[in-house]
């Protein structure tokens, strides 16, 4: 899966099933200033990324993530 | 209880979704032309009940209503719950701004969220992971959903809590609304009852044989009072009803639906499903005394009457006992069907656009009576009347028993 793949698949289910607005999704937006990403949020959000990636986050490597670029990293990372 | 000192509780905003209407305009003329709203849920039949009759209540849509956050934690029966406020809040004239700053409750009837529950269940047999269970079920899945997701919605600051009284659960949450206002606790008080309508949630019903399964004709299926009645029909949906205090209402300028003037309960004290028309006289009984009027005041008793051959004698033996012949009675379940946790709640509703309105609603199907029912004065049609006083009934598995006096006004 490419760079690219992991954030069209990443924005849409921010958009479709996180319900953020489309014109905030930036690579530098801060997850939970800019996205408003709330702890319930990251929830559910484990949920969908086991879905969507066939992996589960752990929550002790995503704690110090701050931008969404960062979490694409993340993902990114852990595809490989 | 009449006397100048006592606070007066009235009702100022009603919401109501069920099988027989999405609004108050539709559930009044559904009352009115005495329009069933039962029928067929293949799913059921599939699922393994014996009966697939059922209400048929759509589920409403809240995308664009409520940001995601507020839609999460909301099972089946809180979306309905939902509707039906946001209908009783702009009945009442209350808005966001108004219960931002003034205190208000909440008592809500709910006693399952058996879809939440099983859903939850599932993902853990396939997934064996908590942590993939997200952040809804919780939420969803306790029996306080209603009122911790309503609360939350609309922002209540109010006492907040759940009754779960099983069938009689809709009817106690306004009975307590009307003890907390009259004693001064709080001045407005949401309360109603939610009733989930999923094929998950009634099965461990169906397995008693209580549901009718006359399925070659659904609208005919609920009978209650009727001597070929053969089981009640499960339905569901949600009731508002905004309590408050009299004075509070007329300082707001809220319109005034009708009062509240009596609540009776008592428990039989029996086997777990069995009804007692002990326990039925004594729970109406004491809400006529709490109404201060006798039974020849009461013009027409909304009863409880399910369509199950023991439960709608028992009520019919008490009904005599207590007022002869003399009220005209209906049990609008004829048409919705057995609204359970929602019921007492719904029938409020019910009982007021009657009021407001100038008719009782007719218990459709009666055809027949037994024994017990012949002595009552059943409104077969739809009766042109003004009416002065309405009793309305709930009672439940486990014997609770719950009746409150309504008074036009």
């Amino acid at each position: 899966m490419t760079r690219q793949e992991i954030e069209e698949i990443v924005k849409d289910f921010l958009i479709e099933e996180i319900e953020i607005d489309e014109n905030i999704i930036l690579p530098d937006a801060l997850l939970k200033d800019d996205l408003g990403i709330d702890s319930l949020d990251f929830v559910d959000i484990v949920v969908i990324v086991e879905r969507n990636f066939g992996f589960k986050i752990k929550p002790e490597e995503i704690q110090d993530l701050k931008t969404l670029s960062q979490f694409y990293d993340y993902i990114e990372n852990k595809m490989r | 209880m009449e006397g100048s000192n006592v606070r007066r509780v009235v009702i100022t905003g009603l919401g109501i979704y069920s099988s027989i209407g999405k609004n108050l305009n539709e559930v009044r003329s559904s009352l009115y032309e005495g329009k069933s709203g039962i029928g067929i849920d293949p799913e059921r039949t599939a699922y393994g009940y014996r009966s697939p009759l059922t209400g048929i209540v759509d589920r409403p849509q809240l995308k664009g209503i409520l940001d995601r956050r507020l839609r999460v934690g909301l099972a089946e029966e809180g979306e309905y719950a939902c509707v039906a406020t946001l209908e009783a809040m702009q009945t009442a004239g209350i808005d966001m701004d108004y219960l931002d700053r003034n205190e208000v409750g909440i008592f809500y009837g709910n006693d399952s969220s058996s879809k939440a529950v099983i859903e939850a269940y599932n993902v853990m047999v396939e997934k064996r992971d908590t942590q993939l269970l997200g952040s809804g079920p919780v939420f969803r899945s306790m029996n306080s959903t209603v009122t911790m997701n309503l609360s939350t919605i609309f922002r209540l600051r109010g006492v907040n809590m759940t009754i779960s009284a099983a069938c009689a659960s809709g009817s106690h949450s306004v009975g307590l609304g009307f003890l907390f206002i009259r004693h001064g606790l709080q001045d407005i008080i949401l309360c109603g009852g939610a009733q989930e309508t999923n094929s998950h949630s009634m099965a461990s019903f169906d397995a008693l044989s209580a549901f009718s399964v006359r399925t070659d004709e659904p609208a005919r299926a609920s009978r209650p009072f009727d001597a070929g009645r053969d089981g009640l029909i499960p339905s569901g949906g949600a009731a508002s009803i905004i309590l408050e205090e009299y004075e509070h209402a007329v300082r707001r300028g809220a319109t005034v639906y009708a009062e509240v003037t009596g609540y009776g309960f008592s428990s039989n004290g029996k086997q777990i499903s069995q009804p007692s028309d002990e326990g039925c006289v004594i729970a109406m009984s004491r809400a006529l005394a709490d109404a201060g009027i006798k039974a020849s005041c009461i013009d027409y008793v909304n009863a409880h009457a399910t369509s199950t051959p023991q439960g709608d004698a028992t009520e019919a033996i008490a009904l005599n006992r207590l007022f002869g012949g003399r009220p005209l009675v209906s049990s609008t379940k004829s048409m919705t069907g057995h609204e359970c946790w929602m019921a007492g709640a719904s029938e409020v509703v019910y009982s007021v656009l009657m009021l407001r309105n100038s008719f009782v609603a007719p218990n459709i199907n009666f055809e027949t009576p037994d024994e017990h029912s012949r002595h009552l004065n059943i409104a077969t049609q739809t009766v042109d009347k003004k009416l002065s006083h309405v009793l309305s009934n709930s009672f439940g598995f486990g014997g609770t028993n719950s009746a409150l006096v309504i008074k036009n006004i």
